[in-house]
């Protein structure tokens, strides 16, 4: 019997045997995917920036060198120095670890607050429901940028500040999907049962409800991940974000503003890192979405 | 008996309806000015500090707190924030040293015309591009418009702005640079409405209206082109799942040419949706304007927004931030309202 055979086999034998059955077929399921593909690629070639830095970039982000600023792109430097004289390439290959860092933060606060607070909401009902999800819903008409701006004024410019002030817009759409699932199961048998044999409402939620809201909750987070790349570039383009002398693409992107018109690859290089990785959560995103949730993929 | 039973049912549901929409409106409004409000409390600059200046003594910074009413419960201080804020106060720019109300009146319009300008864009070229689309399901112009609508999704507003300019104004020259008018051109046009197409048409002064036009064009094309990939998306969903049903075959097969088969017997249903996702992308577009507006230094709310971000001047953000979540949920409310009362099946 091979690998494949046993993974597919229609009658586990163990829990192991059915969870890597049911991961392989959603593996091979993204894999006939091509845009599902090539994001996973892109991503994997983030990480791998990210992680190989110091041995991919040729030079290091920070290093000055006041006669060869503004050079064009060449064979030595692939994308130009900017006025100071650092190397453009190895900027942007240091960046994807700031990149990777913040959508990283953002993703492990806002997710789980908001699947808390819209399973909370969900599993009690009532004026819990009411309180929290008038929160959630005040929260999710505004706008997110600007409502990220305010935060980032009020707590100050750095990109500590710009982190939590994107998890804060962004954990109520996450709260609306699990508070949806919960409902959908939270008088189901399974439920009663747990409770029959004494299972307290944290062991219920914890145990019970939120494993089952994980996988629309992989997709949304994958699909917000280019808009949270974007605003996190936005607030570094404004100088809120990552400070200098941090390679961070949207500061990149203000720093070359001023020499747009006669040195365009200064704030041009950046900008396709940003849509390189903006695109690969994207295409990842909607081929998750397929095969995981695939009653929200009506578009197809 | 029972037809007058049942609409007076319907004619109560509706009105609890409206009653209900006033309320969660007011409430969101009540929820926005509570996180400004809050926002304006955790920031680590002390008002009172601003006020007296480092040298104050322990008294002078008693006295100034007590009168600026910040020794009052936190309560009762939203309150009087609230009361103030529907009165049009919302406190004094510290850069422009004016009332920042007088300041968003005065900028607004200029975000709004640029904003008008490219939804209408969005609109125009949106629409026809995604119902294109669907009826050319899965072929190149599908294909094309897919790849486009991510790309909206992934280019940052602001790299946009920086390559259009660097390709239009400086490489090709078609259209003008920063800013809403050249420089010899600023001030000859009374400033009646702040919209600066209609203030040149009433002076009917035509070579003002041209420029302010060619310094308009690129900033709302690259807005409309954020719109447009959203609104093309939506109109081939919608029409996607017209053209699947069975009174667009009934009326293919009863010979009806296949134009009317899609503007006419296709398009009709989806109307009322997608005036939804028209509110949507304008409400959303008065969001990317801000970062547009840094780039073109056009000045209107998102530049006034950022300069005040960069200044330190808390009442300008926080103003500038309430009218904008204002405006925001009022075009989302509305456009709710709207597709209540146009679409008879959600009545």
């Amino acid at each position: 019997m091979s690998t494949r055979d046993w993974l597919l086999d229609d009658s586990p034998a163990t829990l192991t045997q059915a969870n890597l059955g049911r991961a392989w077929r959603m593996f091979s399921a993204l894999m006939r995917n091509p845009l599902a593909v090539a994001g996973l690629l892109i991503i994997l070639l983030l990480l791998a920036t990210a992680l190989f830095a110091p041995w991919i970039a040729p030079e290091s982000p920070v290093g000055q060198n006041l006669q060869r600023r503004l050079l064009p792109p060449s064979a030595e430097h692939w994308m130009g120095t900017d006025e100071l004289g650092r190397d453009i390439f190895s900027r942007v290959v240091y960046g994807s670890r700031i990149t990777l860092m913040i959508v990283a933060l953002v993703a492990v606060i806002s997710a789980p607050l908001g699947l808390i607070i819209g399973a909370v909401a969900g599993y009690f009902g009532g004026w819990v429901d009411r309180i929290l999800m008038g929160l959630t819903d005040v929260f999710l008409s505004l706008p997110k940028l600007i409502l990220a701006l305010a935060f980032v004024a009020a707590l100050g410019p750095g990109i500590e500040n710009a982190i939590i002030a994107i998890a804060i817009t962004a954990w109520p759409a996450y709260a609306r999907i699990a508070r949806a699932e919960t409902l959908t199961f939270r008088n189901a048998e399974y439920i009663q049962a747990v409770r029959l044999v004494g299972g307290s409402h944290g062991r219920i939620i914890f145990r019970h409800v939120l494993p089952l809201c994980t996988s629309s909750m992989i997709v949304r987070v994958t699909l917000d991940m280019a808009g949270i790349i974007l605003t996190a570039a936005g607030l570094g383009f404004l100088g809120l974000g990552a400070q200098p002398p941090l390679p961070e693409w949207g500061a990149m992107i203000s720093r070359g503003r001023t020499f747009i018109l006669d040195q365009w690859w200064v704030a041009t290089m950046p900008g396709f890192a940003i849509i390189l990785v903006s695109l690969g959560f994207c295409f990842l995103g909607d081929g998750l979405r397929d095969v995981l949730d695939p009653k929200q993929g009506g578009e197809k | 008996m029972a037809t007058d039973a049942s609409m007076a049912v319907r004619a109560g549901r509706g009105a609890r309806g409206i009653g209900g929409f006033v309320v969660v409106t007011a409430l969101t409004f009540l929820g926005l000015l509570a996180i400004t409000f809050f926002i304006g409390r955790v920031v680590p600059i002390d008002p009172v500090l601003s006020v007296v200046g480092d040298r104050a003594t322990q008294e002078q910074y008693d006295a100034a707190r007590i009168a600026m009413g910040l020794d009052r419960p936190l309560l009762v201080q939203f309150f009087d924030y609230v009361w103030s804020v529907m009165q049009g106060d919302l406190g004094r720019s510290i850069s422009t040293n004016r009332p920042v109300a007088d300041d968003l009146l005065r900028v607004f319009p200029a975000t709004l015309e640029m904003a008008t300008l490219g939804i209408f864009i969005g609109v125009v070229l949106g629409v026809p591009a995604g119902v294109w689309a669907a009826t050319r399901r899965g072929e190149w112009v599908d294909q094309l418009m897919r790849v486009f609508a991510l790309l909206g999704y992934s280019v940052p507003a602001f790299w946009l702005g920086l390559v259009g300019l660097a390709v239009f104004y400086a490489g090709l020259g078609w259209v003008a640079g920063p800013g809403r008018l050249d420089i010899f051109y600023e001030g000859l046009v009374p400033a009646r409405t702040n919209v600066m197409l209609i203030d040149a048409a009433l002076a009917g002064d035509w070579d003002v209206f041209r420029n302010a036009l060619s310094h308009l064009l690129l900033p709302a094309s690259i807005l409309g082109f954020f719109s447009l990939a959203f609104i093309a998306r939506m109109t081939r969903s919608f029409m996607l799942d017209q053209l699947g049903q069975e009174f667009i075959t009934t009326a293919r097969v009863k010979g009806v040419p296949e134009w009317r088969v899609i503007w006419v017997h296709g398009f009709k249903p989806i109307r009322v949706p997608l005036i939804t996702v028209i509110g949507l992308s304008y409400a959303a577009l008065l969001e990317g304007s801000v970062m547009i507006e840094t780039v073109f230094s056009w000045p209107g709310i998102g530049n006034y927004l950022t300069t005040a971000l960069l200044n330190a001047d808390m009442n300008a953000v926080l103003g500038s931030t309430l009218v904008i979540g204002s405006v925001f949920i009022l075009i989302n409310k509305v456009s709710d309202v709207l597709y209540r009362v146009l679409d008879p099946r959600s009545r």
